[in-house]
């Protein structure tokens, strides 16, 4: 029993760690300024668990034979432990995991402690069950007011988001149901949720962020590499969430320039 | 203790007293094990109905049908709740830990007997409520076991937002209040009933393990009820406290002023300390079978302990690693991810000395060990992709993918889940005086564990190629299809270690009848109950109070003329 308790989890240890290590599935391909710092952290917490897993379990399988009943003469050792090694042990995991952590930590900040930057693309994010909505300021560089009394999804566009004519702002705002971007920029995304929360996920760019209603989270991320990324929501919203998808499209500044401006031309 | 013996009550002789309405707390123990294990079976049936709908989604299941969308997600909703509140909660702490907690202490029953009958009988009245849910106008909720508002809180937001998720909330309310007199009861029992010689550090594991839970239960539980009736409120009565001023299709909800993240911070005050409610009694199974079976005491006793006592305490610091993505400021996730990697720290301690443990014992391998063994395989596996998740950083990318099932599956679900088979395998004998069948219990043994590593580890990888969680499927999103093929590997996995549970399903009620005749001892093991007869009189201990000399874990005592030293044995056995 102790040999196939060893064999099983052994086999199990390095089946799981095969898959890990060979990237059979793995994060799909980073388009994003944050990919290579998250990539990296996601990497060096992957090999030192992965190294901490492998041992334990080796361990494991290895304390089972060895140590069955029978292989060895006379009663277990007594001994109640060992309170250097409890201090020792205990000390480096504080070290590795608290440390793992303070290591990751500036990269959380460069995303999540500063604002945006002045010249990034502003784009509001809007959420409902189970659409997305992009709303762009046009050349004022407002958001127009939005009223909920107003909003009509069924009608879709500026209707959905409930925009009110009646600010001047909101004349020339521009709502479209496919985000496009311009690569190399930050993007400023304004989330917001009219229903329920609902979560914006572009796994390319290493981006998530919850829209809440009640709150317009302002967040930020750099798209690197041009092309179309699929949008999901990941945060359970009803019934529609696994279809509740979008498209976010990174295109070179000047097809941003035109599209813009196409949309902009039709306001008028 | 002089105050024992006012709690003392003469053993009741009709069926309805003995059986029905018991105040002795072997009989509310048994009550409540077996609650969960019909809640186990439902909670499990309703995963697999999950898992078919996932990758067969037209498939038609003789008498309930085609599954929808709306029905998957209120599978989801209900197969969580019952299992994190009527198995994982119940059956540890209100299953083994009422049964055994007064015998390991040497008490003839819980401090207020009365006060355990009422905790379990309104966990059943709430346990009937929530199965209610599935039998009204629109079904059960489909807002997850967390049930986030405003989904939770708005009739309208979906096909099971109406009386079933009233429903769902009030049976919570009820098993609050159930969890609450339950856990004063344990902790009251713990500090004032234990026998003469039962200092807190002669005290099993185990006791320390439900002592601990209890004391997570009453601070947790507390919280979850008033944020539950508060929830009432605002599906019913009209107030705000979760509400925004929004819509639901265009259609002003008529609310205002309310946050939906004031309904995450009180869900998670409660739930996180409640994956603490779950395994640790685990762990204190998972320490006394390992300690028994491999013929030599505990490797760090105390730093066990500590360990235990550091995990509750921290466990009520760490609420906000749910909700880095949640629009919470960004400047708490600091403080939150690394009290989160220090709760780490004790976790690896008792790792350590669980590996510890078996270092130059002797093992014997029989059913509860290779549980607690396995018990320890999944908590490493399930422990160490913690670390990931309490990143905020790399939380961005896992945050509601499968890698989150994954990690919380393998050690809140499964590993516990181990912690309770390793129980039932090592107390079944005291209970009910028979063995229970051993070649059965190695097959479904088996069965479990390379089971339960097919299903959850490849859940890993579908996180990491960013499978969001909560998809009732995977054809809507073009990079999820190629993902398929791994979702149906973890479907046929699930059915077969299904499968594998009927076995100890039969085993367990075969045995009632069929089993060999245990002996008082049959483990060789030294706590309190194996000291008793089998299965235990009326008051524990056939009239007389033990007393104790020595701590819980004496084996392989150098001189002392068998390999183990019961608890009540005379102190002269060991020259200490």
């Amino acid at each position: 029993m102790g040999l196939l308790l060893l064999c099983v989890i052994w086999l199990i240890t390095i089946a799981s760690t095969y898959f890990f290590v060979a990237k059979t599935w793995w994060l799909p391909t980073g388009a994003s300024a944050a990919a290579a710092a998250i990539d990296h952290q996601f990497a060096v917490t992957f090999v030192i668990m992965g190294v901490i897993f492998v041992a334990a379990q080796m361990a494991l399988g290895y304390l089972v034979f060895k140590y069955r009943d029978g292989a060895n003469p006379g009663r277990a050792g007594y001994s109640h432990g060992n309170t250097t090694l409890e201090v020792v042990w205990t000390t480096l995991t504080v070290i590795l995991f608290v440390g793992l952590n303070l290591i990751g930590e500036p990269i959380w900040a460069s995303e999540r402690w500063r604002p945006a930057v002045d010249d990034a693309t502003k784009v509001e994010v809007t959420a409902m069950q189970f659409a997305w909505y992009f709303r762009y300021t046009g050349p004022d560089g407002k958001f127009g007011a939005t009223r909920p009394e107003l909003e009509d999804p069924s009608s879709g566009g500026e209707a959905a988001l409930g925009l009110d004519p009646k600010d001047p702002a909101s004349k020339d705002d521009i709502v479209t149901g496919i985000m496009e971007v311009p690569v190399n920029r930050e993007v400023e995304v304004i989330l917001r949720a009219h229903d329920v929360i609902h979560s914006f996920f572009v796994p390319q760019m290493r981006f998530k962020q919850d829209a809440v209603p009640g709150l317009a989270i302002h967040m930020h991320f750099t798209p690197t590499e041009t092309g179309s990324y699929e949008i999901a929501c990941a945060e359970l919203c009803g019934l529609g969430h696994y279809k509740m998808h979008g498209i976010l499209k990174v295109v070179t500044q000047s097809e941003y320039d035109q599209w813009i401006t196409a949309h902009e031309a039709d306001k008028q | 203790m002089v105050a024992q013996e006012s709690h003392g009550h003469a053993a009741p002789q009709g069926f309805i007293r003995k059986y029905v309405f018991s105040l002795d707390h072997k009989v509310i123990g048994l009550q409540y094990y077996f609650l969960a294990l019909t809640a186990v079976f439902v909670g499990m049936f309703l995963s697999l109905l999950m898992r078919i709908h996932l990758v067969w989604p037209g498939a038609s299941i003789p008498l309930i049908g085609e599954i929808k969308p709306e029905t998957y997600l209120s599978l989801l909703t209900m197969h969580g709740t019952i299992m994190v509140f009527f198995v994982l909660t119940t059956a540890p702490q209100g299953g083994f830990g009422n049964y055994f907690l007064p015998i390991q202490i040497g008490a003839p029953d819980m401090a207020f007997p009365v006060l355990n009958m009422l905790s379990f009988w309104t966990t059943f009245v709430a346990y009937l409520v929530m199965l209610s849910a599935f039998f009204v106008v629109g079904g059960a909720p489909l807002h997850g076991w967390t049930g986030y508002a405003p989904l939770s809180a708005l009739q309208s937001a979906g096909p099971g937002e109406g009386l079933g998720a009233d429903l769902w909330i009030t049976s919570i309310a009820i098993f609050c209040i159930a969890s609450l007199m339950g856990a004063l009861n344990f902790i009251t029992t713990t500090l004032d009933m234990r026998a003469k010689g039962m200092t807190l550090m002669r005290m099993p594991l185990t006791c320390w393990s439900w002592f601990i839970t209890a004391i997570l239960g009453l601070l947790a539980f507390g919280v979850l009820l008033s944020a539950g009736i508060l929830l009432l409120m605002d599906r019913n009565m009209g107030t705000s406290f979760f509400l925004p001023l929004g819509t639901i299709n265009g259609v002003l909800t008529g609310h205002k002023g309310g946050s939906p993240l004031l309904w995450q911070h009180l869900f998670w005050f409660f739930g996180h300390p409640e994956v603490y409610i779950a395994i640790l009694p685990g762990m204190g199974v998972a320490s006394q079978v390992l300690s028994t079976f491999s013929r030599k005491p505990i490797f760090g006793y105390k730093a066990m302990v500590y360990a235990m006592l550091a995990i509750g305490l921290l466990g009520f610091m760490v609420w906000g690693h749910h909700m880095f993505m949640s629009g919470m400021s960004p400047y708490t996730a600091f403080a939150f991810s690394v009290m989160t990697m220090a709760i780490g720290v004790p976790s690896a301690i008792k790792t350590f000395n669980w590996l510890g443990t078996l270092w130059g014992a002797r093992i014997r391998f029989q059913s509860p060990m290779l549980f607690a063994i396995g018990f320890v395989s999944l908590f490493v596996s399930g422990g160490l992709s913690g670390p990931f998740l309490a990143q905020p950083v790399l939380d961005i990318q896992l945050h509601d993918t499968y890698f989150v099932p994954a990690h919380f599956h393998l050690i809140m679900g499964v590993a516990a889940i181990f912690g309770i088979f390793a129980a039932t395998y090592y107390w079944f004998p005291k209970m009910f005086g028979r063995m229970m069948n051993e070649s059965l219990a190695r097959w479904h043994f088996w069965f479990s564990f390379i089971g339960t590593y097919a299903i959850f580890m490849p859940m890993h990888y579908l996180g990491m190629a960013g499978q969001p969680r909560r998809y009732s499927q995977g054809t809507e999103l073009a990079y999820l299809k190629p993902l398929l093929p791994l979702q149906k590997f973890i479907t046929y996995a699930a059915i077969v270690t299904i499968a594998g549970q009927l076995i100890f399903l039969f085993n367990l009620l075969w045995s009632l009848r069929n089993g060999k005749k245990a002996p008082d001892n049959p483990w060789e093991a030294t706590t309190l109950e194996w000291t008793t007869t089998t299965p235990p009189p009326h008051d524990n201990f056939g009239g007389h109070t033990p007393v104790v000399y020595h701590g819980p874990y004496e084996y392989a005592v150098p001189g002392a003329p068998r390999d183990y030293v019961m608890q009540t044995d005379p102190a002269t056995v060991v020259a200490h």
